[in-house]
């Protein structure tokens, strides 16, 4: 699947010149009754991915929209390269790179259009051929999505991440419906961007080859300290 | 302040405060109703049936009062997340609903002596029923949304879009009226009015404050129990109820 | 930067064109239910030329500001459903712009078609000539209004159960003044008055709907989608 790489290609495969950190300070997060997670800290630095483990419902998607800031956590802090989260969020936003339970892809749309959407709303990766070719879906491009299967909706919305230029890559059980080669292919890309300083958060109950530099076991309302 | 709005602190003061409030409205609306009903003198031209007027004016003027303190409420619980702040919009709205719905029902029995029909499309009339629906549209918002905090934050929003609207609606119904001018007896106006009247109606609309104070610190206390239920200090406070 | 937004918010728009346009027969129906609202009228008031012309102007209003509210709920819906949402959510642009591309696809898709219509029912209860020229300016500042104010409803039900009727409740005490304004507008022009006065109104309030409409829909869907 690795072809040879276009000068774009090689630039967006440049290492992230500033030194990235993500810090969750006594994160407390709530879905609706139910207190999930209580004073949870961790520093996520360079480089490093950090896989979310757990039970069903224990709040690994709640924890990732709130690193998404899609939500606000109940009490806690969370700070970006430093500084507070609703300080830089636009910045924030640019840096981030979120593939969510739901795909995000338009059914209605072909495969191309879909990913030009998303380099519209974002940008700054690799082009989009690239990035199909990348996930095995180059001869698909033009096809309507709604007649992918779900593991390849499920490609292609991993495909954003390749057309985004975004270091913090936030993925909420990425796994789900791909084959052994496509998960080969995503494992190598989260290692790859690791190796050019990029963090990666991703929830899985999947035991995945990945290098995995952390790894947090939520369970019901446990304190956990990172590190 | 600050310490005031922290939901504990909130819900002891006002426990405290909560008495004296209502014994003070029991007092007002006593005063209000017998020297409004039998000591005011009767209207030269309305006689007896004016008097409805004791209860109509407090409430219109509350229906409104009440959607302002619901909007400001919402506006701070917006910015400021808090929590106190959530649970006083949230509480006002079946409240104001209840003014405004008794504004137009006292509106409309003072027009039956007055214009002949139950209803005329007047132009305060017209404002108020209009009224009504955003209280209802808010209501029904808030009921929708599974998420209590979720719900009054998004129907924050829709308050304050309809606080923006509202002298909107208010100065449009008022044109539209006098557009399509209806034969109509002018309710009588606000300035022309007696002293011997006024002061009645002061300490009416004094009640009916008083009234929404306590009834909406009942409401509030309520609510920051259920909201607030994970959360220790509510074990603490009933405990320590005797 | 600049071109960036620009470009993002040519796709949204581009986007949801395309999709209405992979879908045209759904994109008819408002179209068609604005028709039937103007047709039922006469059916139930009686065909007297006169009566019909003197509300024709508020029968037209209501059936597109009717036909809106339908066309609406499908705002925000789908890509609720589908995660389009949170990638606009997360998108580095700011979202009150974005939102604003998406109303003026809505504005082109379900305003438009009215306003290029009107002209037919008009001709059918007998308004012509210059009342109906007041009456399609009523409706070129009145549509897009409709469309900015209907964003923040649907932004706030988008998801909810019976979610259309919701927003309706919402948003017709809203609607009041733009259709007092525009029917006003429209009669007085019928009856040789001035109508200049509540079509200013009119495009103050589109202006006003303009600078804070999108701002409400924006923050209505960050609540709605944490």
């Amino acid at each position: 699947m690795t072809s040879t790489l276009s000068t774009i290609e090689r630039a967006s495969m440049m290492p992230y010149a500033a030194s990235p950190t993500l810090e969750a300070r006594d994160l407390c997060c709530r879905r609706g009754d139910r207190l999930l997670l209580t004073r949870l800290s961790f520093t996520l630095a360079r480089g490093e991915i950090l896989q979310i483990t757990g039970a069903n419902g224990v709040g690994k998607t709640t924890l990732l929209r709130v690193i998404a800031s899609l939500m606000q956590p109940e009490s806690g802090t969370l700070h970006w390269r430093g500084q507070l989260l609703e300080k830089v969020r636009s910045a924030y936003l640019r840096d981030l790179s979120y593939v969510g339970h739901a795909d995000g892809v338009k059914g209605s749309l072909s495969v191309a259009e879909n990913l030009t959407l998303a380099s519209a709303l974002h940008g700054g990766g690799i082009p989009i051929n690239a990035a199909l070719q990348r996930l095995g879906l180059g001869d698909l491009a033009d096809t309507l999505t709604h007649r992918l299967s779900a593991g390849q909706r499920r490609r292609l919305a991993l495909a954003r991440l390749l057309v985004n230029q975004a270091c913090l890559w936030l993925l909420d059980e990425p796994f789900t419906a791909l084959d052994k080669p496509a998960i080969k292919t995503v494992a190598s890309m989260l290692e790859e961007h690791a190796a050019r300083g990029g963090l990666v958060i991703f929830t899985s109950h999947h035991s995945t080859d990945i290098t995995i530099s952390r790894a947090l076991h939520l369970e019901d309302q446990r304190e956990w300290n990172g590190d | 302040m600050q310490q005031l709005l922290a939901p504990k602190n909130f819900y002891l003061w006002s426990g405290r405060w909560l008495r004296p409030v209502a014994w003070a409205t029991g007092l007002c609306t006593l005063t209000g109703l017998y020297w409004g009903l039998v000591v005011a003198p009767p209207d030269y031209q309305q006689g007896d049936s004016y008097r409805i007027m004791f209860v109509h004016v407090p409430s219109a003027w509350m229906s409104l009062f009440v959607y302002a303190v619901m909007a400001g409420a919402g506006a701070v619980a917006l910015v400021w997340r808090i929590k106190v702040a959530e649970v006083v919009a949230s509480a006002s709205a079946p409240i104001g609903a209840a003014f405004t719905a008794l504004a137009l029902m006292t509106g409309s029995l003072w027009g039956k002596p007055m214009w002949g029909t139950w209803w005329v499309w007047d132009a305060r009339l017209t404002s108020e029923l209009l009224l009504l629906f955003l209280y209802l549209g808010y209501m029904a918002l808030e009921q929708a949304i599974e998420d209590r905090r979720t719900a009054t934050r998004a129907a924050a929003v829709l308050a304050l879009v309809g606080a923006v609207d509202l002298p909107i609606i208010h100065y449009s119904v008022e044109w539209w009226h006098t557009l399509h001018q209806a034969p109509t007896v002018t309710r009588f106006g606000a300035p022309a009015i007696h002293g011997s009247m006024l002061a009645p109606l002061l300490v009416m609309a004094l009640a009916f404050f008083g009234y929404y104070v306590s009834l909406l610190l009942v409401r509030a206390r309520c609510e920051l129990l259920e909201r607030e239920r994970t959360n220790p200090w509510v074990g603490e406070v009933c405990r320590g109820i005797p | 930067m600049e071109r960036g937004l620009v470009h993002a918010c040519a796709w949204i728009v581009k986007r949801d064109l395309l999709l209405l346009w992979r879908h045209r027969a759904e994109a008819a129906n408002p179209v068609l239910f604005f028709f039937v609202i103007a047709l039922i009228f006469p059916l139930s008031l009686g065909p007297e030329p006169q009566m019909l012309q003197s509300v024709g102007p508020g029968v037209i209003w209501i059936a597109a500001l009717l036909a809106t509210l339908l066309s609406l709920e499908a705002v925000f819906r789908s890509d609720l459903e589908d995660g389009s949402l949170e990638q606009l959510l997360l998108s580095p642009h700011p979202l009150t712009l974005l939102v604003m591309a998406k109303i003026l696809s809505h504005w082109l898709t379900a305003g438009l078609p009215l306003l290029l219509l009107a002209p037919i029912l008009g001709l059918q209860f007998g308004i012509a000539g210059y009342t109906l020229g007041v009456l399609l300016l009523t409706l070129i500042l009145g549509t897009p209004a409709l469309s900015l104010m209907g964003a923040i409803g649907v932004a706030l039900t988008a998801g909810l159960r019976a979610a259309g009727i919701l927003a309706t409740l919402l948003l017709l005490p809203l609607y009041v003044p733009i259709l007092i304004f525009a029917t006003g507008a429209t009669a007085a022009a019928n009856r040789g008055l001035a109508w200049g006065p509540q079509l200013y109104m009119l495009g103050a309030l589109l202006m006003l709907a303009i600078t804070l409409a999108p701002l409400a829909a924006a923050a209505a869907l960050r609540i709605r989608n944490s």
